[in-house]
């Protein structure tokens, strides 16, 4: 027996040999529960482990009363949020509001899908893929996907009948459709490079030819300041914003519910770090050696290679707490700036040049091996240090005050002079 | 245009975004990595008191296990809180001896006037910071639970010179 929809899996990969329908039921189901289980998991331990850095970070010791170290610090944690009570404020619009925490952590998991985390694992019953769904499209997939993750938020601020909040949805779908753009056009290169937008292929073409933060450093930068962005994280937490909007868009949430954003939270950066890792850093390629890539495969290289995409994966999700404790909020205007102004131009421009390298590189019959990862590195060490010293220089993000000429300066100065309230006038 | 809006002059050329990051991402790292950390474990450290520390009262009380207290009036007299209870009592002897005394620890703003003024050295305040009870009505402390405090008393009264001479 087997499905139409099997067919179209295996279209990526033709020389997989065929599975019959019942392992692979049984094989997806379990892997189903493995990956929801470990984003359940990691998303308990993320909220430890930020309390942890940013404890170290600030000289503190950090949650460790409960259990040894204070591993069981979520476990506290949850069962207070289910004893909590549940409010609802009035006049909210129930149903919205009640689906809203939902709709926010639902998008991380579906995109979690798509992400190959290991190579793939030969069983008597067929060659298992480790990856939940292996979609011919799998990068459409992720880009269509990824930006449903703002309904929840917008939601949960429309809903909630508090200026905050509203203000706080407001802000988030300003900021993820700004992002969104860039986000895309920063993995066009990928694409480019790879020739396919299946992840698998790309994880291949990525251990073949040199990783891409190696190949496409911009593009990378580029993809994870979007990230950053579209996971609502400091520098870019504006839809939160403690300090000027309460809480944003969970002011008026307890219990579960606030609870479920909160996951929600780690579950997109558990999601946007795998796609970092995977577009970026070789996904569960083990650096410097192909044997982990071709057949034979067998149950240690799966191990090894899902080992090591777990370790690029957390050095993802450390980057992500590490930037938090280092960096303050952008100011909306420089959000707004950094996005439309920056990160969109530049990431079109490094299309151009990347297919204009590509071009010229495969004129010079430039081999798709080292020798073509040595000179798109020469080109981005190039553009790296272009951008970064030269243009780098309070153009980027504006700097605490806003960017003025001398002859706008001089305006202003005589604007304000000539306006400022002598006592007499005020007298009058 | 705000009227009076200061417009500083930056120099823009020399600032950065990403090369400043990243050195605030070391200072960050560096922190996170310095093994000396600031925290004190409260219940089992404790920070050390000064010298000049007041906390709640105690009686001191003679060799007989009778509070030192003569009940003259002085400390209710000289408290600016006004936190200090007493009603004087006096014996078959002549002996004075207060009949109530209560301190309402809530009320008493720690100036150590009682201990001061006391010329028996009997009310003392103490080094002591730990209180907590479950009702307001706790924290009025009598005679005997003054009595059976335990807790080291201010150094700022020497006890081998208790008259301060």
């Amino acid at each position: 027996m087997s499905l139409p929809a099997l067919t179209l899996l295996q279209a990526a990969n033709p020389q997989l040999p065929p599975v019959h329908f019942w392992p692979w039921l049984i094989f997806s189901l379990i892997k189903l529960l493995l990956v929801f289980t470990f984003y359940m998991v990691s998303a308990a331990l993320l909220t430890l482990a930020e309390r942890k850095i940013s404890a170290w970070i600030q000289d503190r010791h950090g949650p460790n009363r409960v259990g040894p170290g204070g591993l069981m610090q979520p476990l506290a944690d949850g069962l207070k949020n289910f004893v909590k009570e549940e409010t609802f404020p009035n006049f909210t619009n129930r149903a919205l509001f009640i689906i809203a925490p939902m709709l926010s952590f639902m998008p991380a998991l579906i995109t979690g899908a798509v992400i190959p985390f290991g190579a793939p694992w030969p069983t008597r019953w067929g060659r298992v893929d480790l990856v939940l769904a292996d979609l011919p499209v799998g990068f459409l997939y992720i880009l269509a996907i990824a930006s449903l993750g703002v309904y929840g938020i917008v939601l949960a601020g429309w809903s909630s009948n508090n200026k905050y909040a509203l203000l706080g949805g407001l802000r988030s779908s300003a900021q993820m459709i700004s992002y969104e753009i860039a986000m895309g056009m920063s993995t066009i290169p990928v694409v480019m490079l790879a020739g396919n937008v299946t992840l698998g292929a790309i994880v291949l073409s990525q251990a073949h030819q040199g990783w891409n933060i190696v190949t496409l450093t911009l593009a990378f930068f580029i993809f994870m300041v979007a990230a950053f962005a579209e996971t609502n994280r400091v520098p870019f937490d504006l839809p939160e914003a403690e300090a000027e909007l309460v809480a944003g868009y969970h002011s008026e949430y307890s219990a579960m519910k606030f609870s479920f954003f909160f996951i929600a939270e780690y579950a997109n950066m558990v999601t946007a770090s795998a796609l970092m890792t995977t577009l970026f850093l070789g996904g569960w390629d083990i650096p410097f050696t192909l044997w982990d890539n071709v057949a034979p495969f067998a149950w240690y290289k799966s191990v090894l290679t899902l080992l090591a995409f777990f370790i690029k994966l957390s050095f993802f999700l450390f980057l992500y707490m590490w930037i938090r404790w280092t960096l303050p909020r952008f100011r909306y205007d420089q959000l707004m700036s950094l996005g439309w102004k920056v990160l969109l131009p530049m990431s079109l421009a490094y299309i151009m040049v990347i297919a204009g390298a590509m071009l010229g590189l495969n004129a010079l019959g430039v081999p798709r091996d080292w020798r073509f990862a040595l000179s798109m590195l020469a080109l981005n060490v190039v553009i790296v240090v272009l951008v970064f010293w030269v243009l780098d220089r309070g153009r980027i993000v504006s700097p605490a005050s806003s960017r003025i000429g001398a002859r706008e300066l001089e305006r202003l100065r005589t604007m304000a002079h000539r306006s400022t309230l002598t006592p007499r006038e005020t007298g009058d | 245009m705000a009227i009076g809006v200061k417009v500083l002059e930056r120099p823009i050329e020399q600032t950065s975004y990403v090369r400043a990051t990243l050195k605030g991402m070391a200072l960050t790292l560096k922190h996170l990595l310095n093994t000396h950390k600031v925290t004190v474990q409260y219940p089992e450290q404790k920070w050390p008191l000064s010298p000049r520390w007041r906390g709640t009262h105690r009686m001191l009380t003679t060799e007989d296990g009778k509070a030192k207290c003569v009940a003259c009036g002085l400390c209710p007299t000289v408290c600016p809180a006004n936190c200090i209870k007493l009603v004087p009592g006096e014996d078959e002897q002549g002996n004075r001896y207060p009949l109530i005394f209560e301190i309402d620890e809530f009320r008493c703003i720690f100036c150590g006037y009682c201990q001061e003024v006391c010329p028996e050295e009997a009310i003392h305040v103490g080094r002591h910071y730990e209180n907590s009870e479950y009702s307001r009505e706790g924290f009025v402390y009598d005679l005997e639970r003054l009595m059976a405090q335990t807790h080291p008393v201010c150094e700022m009264w020497d006890p081998s010179d208790p008259k301060g001479q």
